[in-house]
């Protein structure tokens, strides 16, 4: 099966008018003994049979539309508006290019200003871009911002900042001559964490803080922008389930230079990691050095409202190497979806989802604490996420929940090896989440 | 009386803001009863006051985004013979596969015996991505190809540093280049050094020579170019690179001209990105989500990104995170899955033979429309192109005073997409122009007579052009104020 479209007549003809005899000749610049390889790949499939063996491999995974699913850890099993999945499935939205011709472009461009003004709202901040791959490459780039604003060469990272995020900005600053404190997290009888306040210096470029941070503990960060200021350094906070902002203060009230977030919890599909959307801002006089795409509002010569991409000048394709980020795409059908979704549910709808998965969480703490070996580990109060005790390892728990088709626990704490995270949603009824304390009841010893 | 109601076509009625439709008490989507205790124990040092989002009923954002989408040009609306960007079709069965409840709605912690099928299908793209470039291994990691750029020049870094060899800090970038290639250099702490094309557009091998020493770390490369040229010299550019201790990494934003007729390993190249976005037909979705997967030879295997899928003696998939040497990791989790499934779809469905087909027909589909088109515009390269070719419209700036961008915006008074414009940097009034090979010939000989219609307006009626576009919903935008006094949200 494939998807030209040309005859063989066709074929001929256009042969003829570029003046060969062989489609092969157009290959003449190929070196010789490189030219026409094998390729060693297994048989063409039709349509049917490519659908039917996709659709198998599918059914092989366990799907949280089956599975009770409190797998939390950055992604989220929050329910997305059937809207939302047609809006995005919306052809002259998936099939369209980057709005580079903006007379062509409006719907893009102004559903970009659109999902920039929710991001700006939600986080309480002045501006946004048109996001950036998810919510981990979010923060790599932050820290990079910071650096650059700051001309400074240390970063302080909270050590209940989520360890993947954590690993991005090991990576994104490798080739640079930066140093990165990590605040230590130990387990006494909650989860403890060395101050970052201790940690800042006169060098310090910025602090990076989760909220909730990893474990689920709602942290409260009044005071801690003051004190990052008075040393010149920038505040970062990153948000890793935004409905959260449905009940907590946003990072523009704490005081934050930059925030970010990951965008799946907002509608998008959990397809086993990606793609999501990286939701991103700052304060207005750092705009400048925002990475990414934006959009802007303007007007054409008849004063008609319009939107282009706008301050390219800090982009790759004008600046080169003197870019603010090599970042040549956005996750702009993702932003669409984002966009779509905090539109149907409005603030009335946001904040009940906020409030349902805090009290499921709740409710599942209180349950499983009382159990005999448990013990809820993330201090009061947590959002929809906490971490608690496990009689079992984390390995052993997830697996003897799977057996009975129950989805829980993450493996990334491998230093805390007998704990489990768990996440609640509105999605989990509170049947779900008796089997759920069932389960680990069973497992207790 | 005067009447506010008037009637316009679809897509060119100005579309509120949802902020504009917002009307406080308009009924959201609702969920179901709380049916744990509520809890209240969020105190006022944490608690949220103010929420400002829109209040609008579902049909009326429905309609919203329909009429925003309206607005745009797709590939599924109109010809986009967009240079460099790739725009075949893009298949319907790949959005099917997509929405799978066993693909769409699945957590990326699940335990692996819950997502065998899941690891099944990365590791099967691993291998055949490594099988069509000719190498060892890939990482489906990279969220896009700018990011497997960063992923594969970190890589090179890395093993230059493994080796001892702390010397290099110089990335050799020809002009044609990307210009994410420069900045994902920036991005690695390297400078930049600019190398010249020739005459015939190949890279310019005196200067290759003069530039190379033990400061190299290595030569980014489009093959075939930017200019959709096959560099002549290929062989001799890389075993010149790696005679200085180099690699030279492959931007594989134009793998769709060489799918099954050449293996970019074979003539020397150390790694290479692949947009999946671009040569696998995932759709483009209004910019992004792409896929920047990263095929590597044996040397560069170690740096790989965590996690790998790997296949264990029991025939079981699981992702391996231990690798000690590996540049660690760029995004969360394992990369963007969904597309990555897609592509897999659309290399099984083609095998070896069809992507042959693919690479056959979207270069004799450009071929055919470089003759057609150069009676009427100058090309910048007499030669055989490859999947696009790159005209100069400086003939007509010099003769009529209009430039590429008016040319350019007449076009979507026909109703087609610009080619790309003002890109490579290197060619005068640059129209880059790739049909792809999804296109009929019918739509390519429509393009050249749209083509002709508009170099025959340049001479004869330019302001027609210079004005233009008439037909779309908006005509030029203000974008000096735009980037002067930025509205940026409402």
């Amino acid at each position: 099966m494939n998807f030209t479209q040309l005859t063989p007549d066709d074929r001929q003809a256009m042969l003829g008018t570029v003046g060969v005899e062989r489609v092969e000749q157009l290959f003449a610049d190929v070196p010789a003994e490189s030219r026409f390889p094998k390729l060693e790949l297994p048989p063409a499939l039709t349509e049917f049979e490519v659908g039917r063996y996709m659709a198998q491999l599918a059914a092989e995974n366990a799907s949280v539309k089956d599975w009770p699913c409190f797998i939390g850890g950055g992604a989220y099993n929050h329910y997305s508006p059937s809207a939302v999945g047609h809006i995005m499935g919306q052809p002259q939205f998936y099939t369209a290019y980057t709005p580079y011709q903006p007379e062509v472009s409006q719907g893009t461009l102004q559903a970009s200003f659109e999902f920039q003004s929710l991001v700006c709202e939600l986080l309480g901040m002045d501006v946004s871009n048109d996001s950036v791959y998810d919510g981990a490459s979010a923060v790599g780039e932050a820290v990079l911002m910071a650096q650059r604003i700051t001309r400074r060469e240390r970063v302080v990272l909270a050590g209940s900042v989520h360890p993947q995020w954590r690993e991005v900005v090991h990576s994104y600053l490798a080739a640079r001559d930066v140093e990165v404190v990590t605040s230590s997290v130990s387990m006494g009888d909650t989860i403890e964490e060395e101050r970052l306040v201790d940690l800042l210096d006169d060098t310090t470029a910025c602090v990076v803080v989760q909220q909730p941070d990893v474990f689920g503990h709602v942290r409260d960060l009044n005071g801690l922008a003051d004190a990052v200021h008075a040393r010149g350094a920038l505040l970062i906070i990153g948000v890793a389930d935004p409905t959260s902002l449905g009940l907590v203060k946003p990072p523009g009230e704490w005081g934050a230079d930059i925030a970010t977030a990951e965008g799946q919890p907002l509608g998008l599909p959990l397809q086993f990691g990606g793609p999501w959307a990286g939701l991103m801002a700052c304060k207005s006089e750092y705009l400048r050095q925002l990475p990414g795409r934006i959009s802007g509002q303007t007007t054409d010569a008849d004063g008609r409202r319009g939107f282009v991409l706008t301050l390219q000048a800090r982009e790759q394709h004008i600046r080169r190497e003197k870019a603010t980020s090599n970042i040549c795409t956005s996750q702009t059908l993702l932003a669409i979806g984002v966009t779509a979704y905090l539109s149907l549910l409005g603030p009335t709808g946001l904040r009940e989802v906020a409030r349902q998965s805090h009290a499921k969480a709740v409710y599942a703490a209180n349950a499983i604490d009382a159990l005999p070996g448990y013990r809820a580990l993330t201090p009061r109060p947590f959002y929809n996420e906490f971490l608690v005790q496990t009689p079992l390892t984390t390995a052993d728990v997830r697996h003897r929940l799977v057996e009975r088709h129950i989805l829980a626990g993450v493996p990334l704490f491998p230093e805390f090896d007998r704990t489990l995270l768990l996440a609640f949603t509105e999605q989990n009824t509170r049947a779900d989440i008796d089997r759920l304390v069932s389960a680990l009841s069973e497992m207790s010893v | 009386m005067t009447s506010t109601v008037t009637s316009v076509a679809a897509g060119v009625q100005p579309e509120p803001l949802l902020s504009e439709l917002s009307r406080p008490g308009a009924p959201g989507h609702q969920l179901p009863p709380l049916d744990v205790p509520q809890v209240e124990d969020l105190g006022g040092q944490v608690l949220r006051r103010e929420l400002n989002l829109p209040e609008i009923g579902e049909l009326d954002i429905v309609r919203h985004f329909t009429h925003l989408a309206q607005r745009n040009f797709s590939i599924d609306s109109v010809f986009y013979p967009l240079g460099s960007c790739t725009m075949k079709y893009n298949p319907r069965i790949n959005e099917d596969i997509a929405r799978l409840p066993g693909i769409a709605h699945v957590h990326p912690l699940q335990p692996d015996e819950t997502v065998q099928g899941a690891l099944r299908i990365m590791f099967e793209l691993q291998n055949v991505l490594a099988e069509i470039t000719g190498f060892s291994a890939a990482t489906l990691q990279p969220a896009a190809g700018a990011q497997g750029e960063l992923a594969g020049m970190l890589m090179l870094r890395a093993y230059h540093l493994d080796r001892g060899d702390t010397r290099r800090n110089r990335v050799l970038v020809p002009d044609s280049a990307h210009g994410t290639n420069p900045a994902t250099a920036a991005m690695c702490g390297f400078l930049t050094v600019p190398i010249r094309s020739d005459g015939e557009g190949n890279v310019d091998l005196a200067h290759l020579r003069a530039e190379l020493d033990d400061t190299v770390v290595g030569l980014m490369l489009t093959n075939p170019s930017t200019l959709g040229l096959f560099d002549h010299n290929i062989v001799e550019v890389t075993r010149l690179v790696h005679e200085a201790g180099g690699l030279v990494y492959g931007d594989g934003a134009n793998l769709n001209a060489i799918l099954g007729i050449c293996k970019p390993a074979d003539l020397g190249f150390d790694c290479l990105h692949i947009n999946v976005h671009k040569t696998f037909s995932t759709p483009h979705g209004s910019g992004g989500p792409g896929a920047g997967p990263v095929a590597v030879n044996a040397n560069l295997e170690p740096f790989l990104p965590t996690p790998v899928v790997v296949r264990d003696d029991n025939g079981e998939f699981a992702l391996e995170y231990h690798r000690p040497k590996s540049i660690g990791r760029l995004k969360a989790f394992h990369g963007h899955f969904a597309i990555l499934a897609r592509g897999l779809t659309y290399i099984r469905m083609h095998g070896a033979d069809g992507l042959r087909a693919v690479s056959e027909t979207a270069v004799l589909n450009a071929n055919y429309l470089r003759v057609l088109l150069s009676d009427f515009f100058d090309l910048a390269y007499e030669r055989t192109c490859m999947h696009e070719f790159v005209l100069s419209g400086r003939r007509q700036k010099r003769d009529s005073g209009v430039r590429t961008l008016d040319i350019a915006k007449r076009l979507l008074d026909f109703g087609i997409h610009p080619p790309t414009i003002y890109f490579p940097l290197i060619v005068e009034e640059a129209i880059m122009v790739e049909p792809t090979e999804t296109e009929s010939r019918a739509t390519l000989d429509r393009f050249a007579e749209v083509m002709r219609e508009i170099a025959r307006e340049c001479s004869e009626t330019p302001k027609v052009v210079k004005s233009a576009p008439h037909h779309q919903p908006v005509g030029r935008l203000d974008e000096v104020t735009a980037a002067r006094k930025p509205i940026l949200h409402w």
